[in-house]
């Protein structure tokens, strides 16, 4: 077991290698010169050249890749082209919105699909089956700012039961803070409740097929039990699967999100920072959330060894 | 050291604290600004943003008030000696640094030296600058090669780079490089430690600061402080968000809303519309002088004869009293605003237009317009230029990206199939562009003048004349002479003028009418 | 219960499941493909649907409320009267042919984003399932690909670069490669072991007939369903790179271009947002059922994954 992680810890560093070579290489090759930028309006084409030399701009690109790799390794994520701050402050100053957002959005998630699955799986080929497939598919097809706006119309603007916009920090009171999240975490589940209420459902299905559930009915157990710690425990490979997958994509649904709904957290850090040509920022940013796209897959796949006996790292 | 510990806990004392909860009493002004604050320093950069954050905490030597007259701030009195080549300043007795130092004249003199050397306006002034020196701690000279008529008008400027006081050390910061400390003497103190970019700013009101004791108007007069905190909500961009924030009450004031929302604030509960600020801005567009096909008075005389600017300001702002046409380079309603040599724009129409552009001999060049994605106030400027340069004849390309690319290609000068530009269009608060020598787009000193370069003799000559010139009938006529050159050239197109009125609680009063976005003297009830 | 009741039972799910499944396929497919090709059409013919050129625009039509009646000026400047069957945006554009010209993007984008994904993704696989020693590099790539978040991926290739439907197309589909090329490689690394490639095999046959020849054909199945699931999400990915300020020049209509610009006065007016947000759910979702019940007919085995 703890070769099989040490394994997988390892193999996850060539892929970093290659995010980072793949980001470096994507900023510096693209046209978009931080220099002119940060000179600002007035600025004479030598004003311009000398802030590039400044941030080491004119060097060749391995130069300057070896450079940052270099600092990585030592813990040094570079200081931004804009706001005066080490990278790493700037990060840790925004992460505590979006992982917030995150993880209410993954609780609602899996706590509401999970069961609508289930259900749905259960009472095969019923209406509540063919409603909940309908609503499904329509829950990945609508774009999550139209169904921000939607959701901000109805429940906030005509109802007036959430904020328009804006985040509490978790230190001000937990009550303002879980009030300002409910909406925008509504809002971004949408499309992983569709998801992994869908997978649940067909291997819940698949799991109801097999023979122990028919030997499990045959002894008499209640259906609810079957449900539950039969079909779904031999389901639950493929929904961890899926809630891993969702928590990866989610990255990128944040953005939007917190776009709408004014949240000052990484995704917005991001855009932001793509558009001000603040390179040392986007690559910290990039490389952030590539690690915990890997953490996440191998926590994913050591979870399949606490649902599914048979299987060994 | 000392004085920097000193200052922490200064700061720390004013603040109370960093857990973030207003007490009942303290009255907090919770602010949506126009952009994000991404930097600091108000000498470096002409943003507005950062323009906004120096007048919250620092102090200028002269102001400009609300009838365009410029006005002692820091300064006390004032001599000019009988041949306008000595200029000796006494600063008001009071002032200090947020650290708690007193501004003495060596930090006066420091700080115009920065600004000197960035400011288009600064940097003419110090081409008539000897040296400047503080005999006594709170005077301070300037020995004038020769006489200029500017000083006042260049200390005193209400817009970008305006010529903020800092302290020595923080002034002594080369001026190609940003400065790192944010102290100055203004009402406001700058809470660096809960500063988050791209989320808020917080300011806390100066209680040592010593306003002066007339009423406020537009960046003179006295700064009175009524509010404890101003807060600058930086995450807050979406502009249909602002509005509903805005009519939730969970904001206090929009700086500047974009013109579609205007309808649903005026409808909004509890929110008013301030128009503060009655000189506005003007929109312009501005010819690339290098390449073709701009590079041929003639073709831009046809393009000026196109650029009508009822269309542009119909599309972009289309609320009727909010703009008017105004066939001066300089802003309409100033000393300098005539409508002099401007027929080539304001009494012309398409037909002429046409046939100009072929008379021209245009040889059907595309012309590259730059156009901004993410800037709601200019947005669709560049189309209305496209669609009007079509009619006229000409060729289009118009070329979308986000207004930070922008800035970056006009900087270049390659042509524009390489990653240059034939046209861009921006807008100019009025104080930056009502004189000729504040207004950039009007120096024709070829490649070192601002982005589009034109170079025209004449142009120069009478600036700087005009820099000389202390007799104000004088001056306006060279004004007059400068703008009838200048259309003559073709060195830009001015597009009209218009103003944003702020919108904000009904309970926020005390709003200072000027230029800019000040926040002094601003009630919350 | 008996066992005798019990079969019987499972049996009739197993026959329930079947027949509905196949009125499922059917349903989708028809469905699906239906709606599609309607919006193909209306795609191609949108200059004969009463339409006028989606660019010109009229500072008097601003904000024009669905039926409304208004003026344009054409390029020549001339006025004509026009009606505005989805009302107007805030330059005084018609609406009705933003969106029906925007079609023929929204679908451009689509279609060619999972073409080329799909170009690419089965070029990488095949390589990489059957040249080992391409194997393990190329694959890394692919991971490192897939750790980016697609969307900030995205969004930074466009922003770098030149806003335009090239580079909207190319970054979006780049997102997209790292998992086709996955599923051509597992089809690959299993149809390599069968009886009848190795036959091809020992005969001579050229390592490029083979991958062409006689793996490629086995992959389409799933590979036109994976094409559809693309084809959505390119679809939506456009959507929020517009919204974000970074997708197509707004001059070129897509429907994310319009919301993008209408989001300023949804509450005042929301039918900048909803026209177009109905006509994107709707496509998304066509192509979604489509690819369902393509999935169901021709690749049973991976509607059990899904």
């Amino acid at each position: 077991m703890y070769t099989f992680i040490l394994r997988r810890l390892l193999s996850t560093i060539p892929v970093l290698l290659v995010v980072a070579v793949l980001v470096f290489l994507m900023l510096r090759l693209t046209p978009g010169d931080p220099a002119a930028i940060l000179a600002g309006d007035a600025a004479s084409t030598e004003q311009i050249a000398q802030i590039r030399s400044s941030l080491g701009l004119n060097r060749s690109i391995p130069v300057q890749f070896g450079i940052w790799a270099g600092n990585l390794l030592q813990g040094e994520f570079g200081r931004s082209y804009f706001y005066k701050m080490e990278v790493t402050q700037l990060i840790a100053q925004r992460i505590e919105p979006t992982l917030a957002l995150a993880t209410l959005t993954i609780v609602i998630a899996v706590l509401v699909s999970v069961p609508l699955g289930v259900l749905a799986a259960w009472r095969f080929g019923g209406w509540f089956d063919r409603a909940l497939m309908g609503f499904s598919v329509l829950g990945f097809s609508v774009p999550v700012f139209v169904l921000a706006y939607l959701l901000i119309w109805i429940m906030s603007l005509k109802l007036g039961w959430f904020p328009v916009q804006g985040y509490k920090r978790l230190a001000d009171g937990f009550w303002p803070f879980l009030h300002h999240l409910i909406l925008p975490a509504i809002t971004l589940s949408v499309i992983y409740i569709a998801l992994i209420a869908r997978v649940t459902r067909a291997s819940v299905l698949e799991a109801l097929g097999e023979d122990y559930i028919r030997t499990a009915r045959a002894k008499g157990l209640p259906e609810a039990r079957v449900l539950m710690r039969h079909a779904l425990a031999n389901a639950a490979v493929p929904i961890a699967t899926v809630i891993g997958i969702g928590i990866a994509l989610l990255i990128g649904g944040v953005v939007v999100t917190e776009s709408v709904y004014a949240i000052p957290g990484l995704g917005r850090l991001t855009v932001d920072a793509v558009l001000a040509r603040d390179f040392p920022t986007v690559q910290a940013v990039i490389l952030l959330f590539s690690f915990a796209y890997v953490v996440i897959n191998l926590l994913v796949d050591m979870s399949y060894v606490v649902f599914d006996p048979r299987i060994r790292y | 050291m000392n004085r920097k510990i000193a200052a922490a806990v200064l700061l720390a004392a004013v603040a109370g604290g960093t857990a973030v909860h207003a007490s009942a009493q303290e009255k907090v002004l919770r602010v949506v600004p126009h952009s994000n604050l991404s930097i600091l320093d108000p000498i470096w950069t002409t943003q507005f943003m950062a323009r906004n954050h120096g007048y919250m905490i620092y102090d200028t030597l002269f102001g400009t008030d609300e009838k365009n007259r410029v006005q002692p701030q820091m300064v006390d009195k004032w001599t000019v000696s009988p041949d306008n080549r000595l200029w000796t300043f006494t600063l008001r007795p009071g002032l200090e640094f947020h650290d708690g130092k007193p501004v003495t004249g060596e930090d006066v003199v420091a700080s115009i030296a920065r600004w000197g050397k960035r400011d288009a306006m600064g940097q003419k002034l110090m081409t008539f600058v000897e040296r400047m020196d503080a005999p006594a701690p709170n005077t301070f000279r300037i020995f004038l090669r020769e006489a200029c008529g500017i000083m006042l008008e260049a200390l005193g400027k209400p817009s970008s780079n305006v010529p903020f006081i800092m302290p020595k050390r923080v002034a002594d910061t080369p001026a190609d490089k940003q400065i790192e400390e944010y102290i100055g003497s203004g009402p406001y103190i700058f809470k660096r430690d809960e500063f988050k970019p791209g989320d808020k700013a917080v300011y806390v009101k100066n209680p040592k600061y010593e306003p002066r004791k007339e009423a406020p108007s537009g960046t003179a007069g006295g700064k009175f402080v009524y509010v404890d905190r101003v807060e600058w909500n930086l995450a807050l961009r979406d502009a249909q968000a602002q509005v509903n924030a805005l009519a939730k009450g969970e904001v206090d004031v929009l700086e500047r809303p974009a013109f579609e929302s205007y309808e649903q604030l005026k409808k909004a509960d509890g929110v008013v519309l301030v128009n503060k600020d009655p000189l506005g801005f003007q929109y312009m567009a501005r010819f690339n002088h290098l390449h073709p096909p701009f590079n041929n008075p003639k073709v831009r005389q046809a393009a000026l004869a196109a650029m009508q600017q009822e269309p542009f300001l119909r599309a972009q702002v289309g609320i009727k009293e909010y703009y008017k046409a105004c066939p001066s380079m300089f802003t309409c309603g100033t000393p300098y605003g005539s409508a002099k040599g401007s027929d080539i724009q304001s009494k012309s129409n398409m037909k002429k237009a046409q046939e100009l552009l072929k008379a021209s001999g245009y040889d059907g060049t595309p012309v590259v317009i730059l156009k901004p994605t993410d800037l709601a106030a200019i947005q669709k400027l560049p189309d209305v230029a496209a669609q009007l340069l079509r009619q006229a004849g000409f060729k289009v390309d118009l070329q979308a990206m986000d207004w930070n690319t922008v800035v970056s290609r006009r900087a270049k000068k390659e042509p524009p199939a390489q990653g240059g530009w034939n046209i861009f269009l921006t807008a100019w608060l009025a104080p930056d562009v009502w004189n000729p020598l504040t207004n950039a787009a009007i120096g024709a000193d070829g490649e070192k003048s601002w982005f589009g370069w034109p170079k025209d003799e004449a142009i120069e000559k009478l600036r700087d004349q005009f820099a000389r010139e202390t007799d104000e009938a004088k001056k306006k006529a060279l004004a007059e002479a400068i703008q009838v050159r200048a259309f003559e050239i073709g060195t830009h197109a001015p597009l009209g003028e218009y103003v944003n009125p702020l919108a904000a609680r009904k309970n926020i009063t005390g709003w200072v009418i000027g230029s800019g976005d000040i926040y002094w003297n601003v009630k919350k009830n | 219960m008996d066992t005798q009741a019990l079969s019987v039972e499972s049996a009739n799910i197993a026959r329930r499941e079947s027949a509905w499944q196949r009125l499922q396929q059917h349903w989708s497919v028809r469905i699906g493909g239906a709606v599609l090709i309607l919006l193909v059409l209306a795609a191609l013919c949108a200059p004969w649907l009463g339409t006028v050129d989606p660019t010109l625009f009229d500072a008097a039509s601003r904000d024009l409320r669905p039926g409304q009646s208004g003026e344009i000026t054409t390029l020549d400047g001339e006025l004509i009267k026009h009606q505005f069957l989805m009302g107007s945006d805030s330059f005084g554009r018609d609406i009705y042919s933003r969106v029906v010209y925007g079609t023929r993007v929204s679908l451009l984008v689509g279609i060619a984003t999972a073409v080329l994904a799909l170009a690419f993704g089965i070029v990488f696989g095949l390589s990489s399932g059957y040249l080992r020693w391409l194997d393990g590099p190329l694959m890394r790539v692919m991971d490192g690909l897939m750790a980016i978040p697609a969307i900030l991926l995205a969004i930074t290739l466009v922003a770098m670069w030149r806003a335009s439907l090239v580079t909207v197309v190319v970054a979006i589909a780049i997102t997209e490669v790292p998992r086709v090329t996955r599923l051509v490689r597992s089809l690959v690394l299993s149809i390599r072991e069968e009886p009848y490639v190795e036959a091809a095999v020992s005969l001579g046959t050229s390592t490029l007939r083979i991958m062409f020849g006689h793996i490629l054909p086995n992959c389409i199945a799933p590979l036109i369903v994976q094409g559809t699931y693309i084809c959505a999400s390119a679809i939506l990915v456009e959507a929020i790179l517009s919204f974000l300020g970074v997708g197509l020049p707004p001059d070129i209509p897509t429907w994310g271009n319009i919301m993008s610009e209408g989001r300023v006065q949804f509450m005042a007016y929301p039918h900048n947002l909803f026209f177009p947000g109905v006509f994107l759910a709707v496509t998304v979702l066509a192509v979604n059922i489509l690819g369902d019940g393509l999935r169901d007919t021709l690749d049973p085995k991976m509607a059990r994954r899904l």
